[in-house]
């Protein structure tokens, strides 16, 4: 079925409105929706795979090819496999699932941009579980020292950085 | 809610021995809870242990999703006997928890929701870093992993025409509007569904309070727009909601679809007095009668479509005898 707009591309989007209770159907290419606004919102079934996010899938850059002469890395061309799951960023493009909760911090320097367009925000606001509550804590303050002893070692104070890595690494042990 | 267990891949990584596993273990923290005389008793089922139909009724009933009842190794559903909790076990997450709550009572679902995570939690080490939240197989639910959702009957803003723009605005401040039964953009009935799209960097309190703030206008709109359709158009209105208790309460065939498009204007009907005899809980029954698994399942055996219309059409006269049309 052709676009009833501009009657050249193929219609995908089919709609029904009900105006003043008078039913009507549109049949129009992706262009032609977008453009007349009909896409603005769409009642998706209940369970569809989240269609923001396939669109944003969609939209990203393919992966580099491998040229003559030089080699790609495998994490840049989407094969670098999470260690825990195996699963490669491409196979995630395709399906939308990631394969464990490893996955985020793998993938985290492509996922964090993708985080961001879906939500807005990349940082977790909210409830967690209480035996992390008080170690969120904790991670704060690693997270502060860590910075403190980058700091140290760049003025080169290493006998101030010898004991915040200390005291990092007692920290530490208190998370596992 | 979403939530996952630390150091075990998503469902859709499980080979059958590990899903089985994880199904085993959320079996013993469901135990536990129920062994404290929490929730009011939450009754576990391994799906593959019932039958295509039974799963088909759970899904009509939208205690499990559609996929969810389909076999898959491992896969299991904990259902509290009034049907107002749900936890899905193996579905795209680890657990999926659902609280249903009647009204607009998001703040008591979200509650006890919360307290059953917290009971699950103690047995169940999450999948959870503190920059990103709750891990989710699919990254639109991390962070809070939570969806609140309200279901709202809107037969006056579709006639009206005012819907559409109403849903357009809706989407702009980061809701999602699905229509319950039906696909693509056609929502039979008129019942939709508005739920938040963002679960990350914003709290459960935040995301209760939007959807709360959004559905208490959306109320507000439908009424006037009630009121305004009764104010111009009365005869046309009673006579659609007369036509539609005439057909619901004599047909001797009908379809599924008929029976929820029907069963919006008798709905209306009630609310607005133009129907009387008794609350809208006798008519409401017709959404459940309407799916093919549950007159199935009544009627103990497989049926084919024309018997299944005419048993539906039976029960959806049995229910509509409490209402008297003016
Ligand atoms: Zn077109
Ligand atoms: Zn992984």
């Amino acid at each position: 079925m052709l676009c009833q707009r501009c009657g050249q591309r193929t219609a995908t989007v089919h709609l029904t409105k009900f105006i003043n209770g008078q039913k009507s159907e549109m049949h129009l290419c992706e262009q032609c929706a977008r453009e007349t606004g009909e896409l603005d919102f769409v009642i998706e079934p209940a369970f569809s795979l989240n269609q923001l996010l396939a669109g944003l899938l969609s939209q990203e850059p393919a992966p580099p090819t491998s040229e003559p002469g030089g080699e790609v890395r495998a994490s840049e061309r989407g094969l670098s496999r999470c260690p825990l799951c195996g699963l490669t960023y491409r196979e995630f493009a395709r399906t939308g699932r990631l394969g464990c909760s490893r996955c985020y911090s793998h993938f985290e320097d492509r996922l964090d941009p993708l985080l961001q367009r879906i939500h807005g925000h990349r940082r977790h606001v909210g409830k967690g579980p209480r035996r992390i509550s008080n170690a969120a804590e904790v991670y704060a303050q690693i997270e502060r020292l860590k910075a403190e002893m980058d700091q140290a070692i760049r003025v080169e104070a290493f006998e101030r950085a010898a004991e915040l890595r200390d005291k990092i690494k007692e920290l530490e042990s208190k998370l596992e | 809610m979403a939530r996952n267990l630390e150091g075990v891949p998503f469902p859709h990584l499980l080979d059958a021995g590990r899903a089985e596993q994880v199904a085993q273990r959320v079996k013993a923290a469901i135990d536990h809870i129920n062994a404290a005389g929490k929730f009011g008793g939450l009754e576990f089922y391994f799906l593959e242990e019932l039958s295509a139909l039974d799963r088909q009724v759970l899904a009509e009933k939208r205690l499990i999703s559609p996929q969810h009842a389909e076999l898959a190794p491992g896969r299991a559903a904990a259902i509290r006997r009034d049907e107002g909790v749900s936890i899905m076990v193996n579905e795209e997450d680890h657990i999926r928890l659902q609280c249903l709550f009647p009204g607009l009572a998001i703040g008591g679902a979200w509650r006890l929701a919360s307290e059953i995570d917290d009971w699950l939690e103690q047995r169940l080490p999450y999948a959870y870093c503190p920059r990103r939240g709750y891990l989710t197989a699919c990254p639109t639910n991390v962070g809070t992993g939570l969806r609140v959702s309200v279901m709202m009957h809107l037969p006056a803003l579709v006639m009206s025409g005012e819907a559409r723009k109403l849903f357009s605005a809706i989407t702009k401040v980061g809701l999602v509007v699905r229509g319950l039964y039906g696909e693509g953009t056609e929502a039979a009935g008129n019942i939709f569904q508005i739920s938040n799209q963002v679960s990350l960097g914003v709290s459960e309190e935040e995301i209760i309070e939007k959807i709360r703030g959004v559905a208490t206008q959306i109320v507000e709109q439908e009424r006037s727009a009630r009121q305004g359709l009764l104010r111009q158009a009365r005869a046309k209105i009673e006579d659609r909601i007369c036509r539609a208790y005439g057909v619901l309460s004599q047909a001797r065939i009908i379809s599924s679809e008929e029976a929820i498009r029907l069963w919006s204007d008798v709905k209306m009907g009630i609310d607005l007095g133009v129907l009387n005899g008794a609350d809208s809980r006798p008519v409401n029954e017709v959404l459940v009668i309407s799916g093919p698994g549950y007159i199935q399942r009544l009627a103990g055996r497989r049926l084919d479509a024309t018997e299944r219309d005419i048993r539906r059409a039976l029960l959806i006269r049995e229910r509509m005898r409490v209402y008297k049309s003016p």
